[in-house]
């Protein structure tokens, strides 16, 4: 039998949850002799070459290529995990989520104490740019999620156990330390 | 000696001193009912309604219902226990509770609630209302954001007067919790810290103590809230 196919991406994220999935330690040899990685940045791999069975995914979804991404992973995954607060829900992005984008934004590029000299008052406006959404979007409000994996990162721990429960269809281990919100 | 009682618990018997509210007498006897608005001592709120037990077949709120004799007290059945997984997953979409950030993350009561009901996604969507956080008084802030309406801190925190310094504002939607400014600005250190302890969220904190505890000795690091009441009776 084949090996479970397994993808990641980070949107709206810090990468801090994937720095967690490589803090499962030496268990990354038993992670290969497990999975196949695809699509993800912890192999380089830019697109989709097949079916995934597992998409991991980190952060929320703050601009239109977020969501293309995640739509694209929906397509491509049979299961797919919401890894970490800012994809469960926005998280420190989504911060700004009481706020207007106007706001923000003149804020960001105009008004603010750290603005340098925008003496001409330009926004990013390239049309290669994602446009900046509302507000940040759990990815559950975008797309159907099956599991979510609570933290800030969410524990090495929990990822392995979840990851190891998928793949061999045991129930999974949740001991109580492990579910964490920070 | 006052009059006691006998009640059951899941099933189990106990007795307590008539007239003793629900959620007290099972602590007392080494049962942990959930609270988040309720202070022993305190006149009971009765608002966050975490407390929710079936008392002879009624839902009931186990901080503002007396024991009384022969009550028959369910308390961990997966109906309440679903209940109040929704009522922990109401509180944390209605406000803004971003715990990676909250200095109260570690032994925050609402987070603790979220960790004992595994919580992994609330089933609610997030509201993102927009608040404000006051912090224009030398010795705490007043985060707006993460207020869950316990109303502790107006209950239980005056000035030396017997003044109120936290207040109610509005009603529904746009209900907030207040300040008054002069009598904050003039509070106790004792006062303010107890403000800060009190408060089972991180909506008030005192200035210039936050992250003191490292992660993983925080008090709900290890141990789930309620443990204590549970150890202590066992």
């Amino acid at each position: 039998m084949s090996k479970p196919i397994v993808a990641t991406a980070s949107l709206a994220g810090c990468f801090g949850c994937h720095m967690s999935i490589l803090d499962i330690d030496d268990r990354i040899l038993q992670l290969i002799e497990l999975v196949e990685f695809n699509k993800s940045p912890i192999n380089d791999i830019k697109t989709f070459t097949k079916q995934c069975d597992i998409g991991i995914i980190e952060g929320g979804c703050c601009n239109t290529e977020n969501i293309h991404v995640l739509k694209d992973f929906r397509k491509n995954c049979k299961i797919l995990i919401s890894l970490g607060e800012c994809a469960i829900m926005g998280g420190l992005p989504a911060m700004r989520n009481g706020i207007p984008v106007k706001e923000c934004l003149e804020e960001a590029y105009l008004d603010g104490p750290t603005v340098g000299q925008n003496t001409e008052r330009i926004m990013p406006n390239d049309p290669e740019l994602p446009i900046i959404l509302d507000k940040v979007y759990p990815l559950h409000e975008i797309v159907k999620i099956d599991y979510y994996l609570p933290g800030c990162a969410p524990r090495a721990d929990l990822i392995w156990n979840a990851v190891v429960a998928l793949v061999t269809g045991d129930e999974m281990k949740l001991p109580y330390e492990l579910i964490k919100f920070d | 000696m006052s009059e006691t009682v006998k009640f059951t618990i899941d099933g189990k018997e106990f007795t307590a001193p008539k007239g003793q509210y629900i959620v007290d007498a099972a602590a007392d006897n080494g049962v942990y009912i959930p609270v988040l608005c309720h202070m022993r001592d305190l006149t009971p709120s009765g608002s966050c309604r975490i407390c929710t037990v079936k008392v002879n077949g009624r839902h009931m709120a186990a901080c503002t219902t007396p024991v009384e004799e022969d009550m028959a007290i369910e308390n961990s059945s997966d109906e309440l226990l679903d209940i109040r997984k929704a009522i922990v997953e109401m509180l944390f979409v209605e406000g803004n509770h971003f715990c990676p950030s909250c200095e109260k993350s570690g032994t925050c009561d609402l987070q603790a609630l979220g960790y004992k009901y595994q919580m992994m996604v609330p089933r609610f969507p997030y509201a993102f209302e927009r608040r404000e956080l006051e912090a224009s008084t030398p010795k705490i802030f007043l985060e707006k954001n993460r207020c869950i309406f316990c109303k502790r801190c107006v209950r239980l925190i005056k000035d030396d007067q017997g003044r109120n310094i936290f207040a109610f504002k509005g009603r529904g939607k746009t209900l907030e919790i207040n300040m008054d400014k002069k009598l904050a600005t003039h509070m106790s250190e004792e006062s303010a810290m107890k403000a800060m302890e009190i408060c089972p969220v991180g909506a008030i904190l005192r200035k210039e103590v936050g992250f003191v505890e490292p992660i993983g000795t925080r008090k709900y690091d290890n141990k789930p809230i309620g443990s204590d009441i549970e150890i202590n009776h066992q």
